[in-house]
């Protein structure tokens, strides 16, 4: 076992395919030399070379769309967006191109491709440094979407998005890129996309998140159990598409209560589908309102750290929401 | 025997080409116009919901495509590249279906629209409908064959008005920036469905963008298809041997309106309308092989009776295959696990 912190989990895995299958490429603004802005690629461009991982101009249309051609051609690249607020851009391929090419072409073509895409707040990025903008892409279909909580899950699932058949767009959050060490198993560690986690077992209400998420809900979790003594069951969905629907469904009919907790804003956010498949197929099994605690109705997160203090999720604002629907 | 001082005057042996193959790239534009007039005669009988033309642009699709080897080098083409899927190895009866949306159809077993050109087996990258994006696949392509070191060589294909989508810089740009093998054929009709070239091109020369991206760019009579590959045998070339990217103008006529739904008389000059076929690339080209001598007026008929009887049997085979199954709609959004 490996202790390592999210980005270091990111970068192993992209180390690791690379040295496994020569296909493998990395392409992205910053990516080469300097390793990129957050350091994710840090080594690799010496260690592979300035063709394997590629500097691009700073044209993210091109890195989406050059990298599905390069899959077509037979090559398995990871592309990097270097904030998901700058992926509009590369929006035309990735919805128009990426995500429909095997289904319009019978099969013929397909896409083995991965698109990393650090997002979320709480980094002092403001409007266009922090978003959380993944309902866009998993309301797509054609494409897979994942957002890691854990460095093992980070590793795991880019290793197995990188083998995937199909296009994967890899969500990080950026604010757990550093916040925290832990074991990440030896060896070729993989973790099957479409697979959700009970992160902590409970009884009373189920906490279905991602990304940072998850860590803020299991702090939650704690505080729920040791004042409130309701034991909260956090679900980290892991893989948002597809969703892993046997294990939120076992979870709701074991606790009877959900609430869904995500950065993005509310509003037809990925929890509104979370909420609604619930209601609808453990309609049954709920004792209480399925509940979504989402990011403020705002374009963007503000700058000020009062304002983004205002705007981002937290510990305290998932007790806060969980106590409401325990109680209920 | 032809008159050597006549075909001599054709210029095709310098440029390597023998008189069979001036000839078959011509009966290449033959056939690739009779595929074309089919699909308008279905579309009127009500057996194809839309038709989107080539007319016009033959003899700068098979010049173009000429040099390109098959199954091995690569095209992303657009909605109008008829001749250029046929030069890459597609059959008229693979079009035919296509357009009939049969079950069986290469392109997209009947998923998509007429005039979405793509094949795998012939190495034609799937077309979608917004314009312009599948230039960044062929860079893509041409890139992943660099990465590879593969001799490899990218084209793609598109119209004037394309050419102003960001999409198209950025692919361009990138070429230069790594000197990929690709090569970038614009076809300026002159229309952008309805607005003309000075609306749509500031400089009026799309060509003339390539100096800004660091790699040649020509213009070329799109009704000649010896100088088309002459352009493209050159921007091939270049490509093999590692010197990057060209971008090719061809300057060519829309014979037809922009498609089905479309009337260009609501926007072209009737005098302009009335001469288009004046600059039909196929009446020029054969004019020039009789007066070299290849051609005969006799065999010039003998040849369209050919090209049509060929699209006949194709259209026959195209109309008995089966039609997609519903059933199958859902399937292949993913990958599925082999059973």
């Amino acid at each position: 076992m490996a202790e390592l912190n999210i980005l270091e989990a990111i970068r192993a895995a992209m180390d690791e395919e690379l040295e496994r299958d020569p296909d493998v490429m990395v392409l992205g603004e910053d990516v080469g030399r300097k390793g990129g802005v957050f350091g994710a690629t840090d080594g690799l461009w010496a260690k592979y070379g300035d063709k394997r991982v590629l500097d691009t101009p700073l044209s993210e249309a091109l890195i989406a769309g050059a990298a599905m051609g390069a899959a077509i051609y037979g090559l398995r690249p990871i592309a990097e967006m270097q904030f998901a607020d700058f992926v509009y851009p590369a929006f035309n391929q990735i919805v128009s191109e990426i995500s429909r090419l095997r289904y319009r072409s019978n099969n013929a073509f397909g896409l083995p491709m991965v698109i990393r895409m650090p997002y979320g707040g709480g980094v002092h990025g403001a409007l266009y440094h922090s978003q959380s903008n993944e309902t866009y892409f998993t309301a797509t279909v054609g494409l897979k979407v994942v957002a890691p909580g854990t460095p093992a899950d980070a590793k795991g699932l880019l290793k197995a998005a990188v083998r995937d058949p199909d296009p994967v767009l890899f969500f990080e959050h950026k604010k757990t890129y550093r916040l925290f060490k832990a074991d990440v198993p030896d060896g070729d560690h993989v973790v099957p996309i479409g697979s959700a986690e009970v992160a902590r077992p409970g009884k009373h209400l189920s906490i279905f998140c991602y990304g940072y998420m998850r860590f803020c809900a299991l702090e939650a979790a704690e505080t729920l159990a040791r004042e409130d003594g309701v034991e909260a069951e956090v679900v980290d969905l892991r893989t948002l598409r597809p969703l892993d629907l046997p294990t939120v469904l076992s979870s709701v009919a074991k606790t009877g209560k959900a609430l869904v907790v995500h950065e993005a804003n509310r509003f037809g956010g990925f929890g509104a589908e979370v909420a609604a498949t619930i209601a609808e197929m453990a309609f049954e099994e709920l004792d209480g309102p399925v509940t979504r605690l989402a990011g403020p109705e705002v374009p963007g997160v503000p700058f000020h750290h009062t304002l983004e203090d205002w705007f981002m999720l937290n510990p305290a604002k998932i007790v806060e929401a969980a106590r409401a629907l325990a109680a209920y | 025997m032809a008159d050597t001082r006549k075909t001599a005057e054709l210029g095709h042996r310098e440029l390597g080409l023998t008189d069979d193959d001036v000839m078959a790239m011509y009966r290449q534009m033959m056939l690739a116009r009779a595929v074309d007039e089919r699909m308008w005669l279905m579309q009127r009988a009500g057996k194809i919901a839309f038709v989107i033309s080539g007319q016009g642009h033959e003899a700068a699709q098979v010049g173009t495509a000429w040099p390109m080897r098959r199954n091995q080098d690569w095209m992303a083409p657009y909605y109008r590249s008829i001749a250029s899927a046929l030069a890459f190895g597609m059959t008229a009866e693979d079009i035919v279906t296509a357009h009939l949306a049969k079950g069986d159809d290469v392109s997209s077993g009947g998923r998509q629209m007429p005039g979405h050109y793509g094949a795998a087996r012939y190495n034609i990258v799937s077309l979608s409908s917004p314009v312009g994006t599948q230039v960044l696949h062929a860079v893509g392509i041409a890139m992943g064959a660099w990465v590879r070191g593969d001799d490899v060589v990218a084209i793609t294909t598109f119209g004037e008005g394309t050419s102003n989508q960001g999409e198209v810089h950025e692919a361009m740009n990138f070429a230069g920036v790594h000197r990929l093998p690709v090569i970038f054929v614009c076809e300026n009709n002159g229309y952008a469905i309805s607005v003309p070239l000075a609306q749509q091109v500031g400089g009026l020369s799309v060509a003339a963008r390539a100096q800004g991206y660091g790699f040649p760019g020509v213009t070329v009579d799109g009704s000649d298809p010896l100088a088309c590959y002459a352009a493209a045998r050159e921007a091939h070339e270049r490509a093999r041997r590692g010197e990057g990217a060209t971008l090719i103008e061809t300057i060519v006529v829309r014979l037809t309106s922009h498609s089905s739904d479309d009337d260009q008389r609501r926007y072209r000059d009737p005098a302009e309308v009335e001469t288009l076929r004046e600059h039909d690339p196929i009446t020029l080209f054969g004019n020039r092989l009789l007066v070299a001598g290849l051609l005969t007026t006799e065999a010039d008929m003998a040849l369209r009776a050919e090209t049509k009887a060929e699209v006949n049997q194709a259209s026959a085979r195209a109309e008995a295959r089966p039609e997609p199954d519903v059933a199958a709609a859902e399937r292949w959004v993913y990958a599925e696990e082999a059973t």
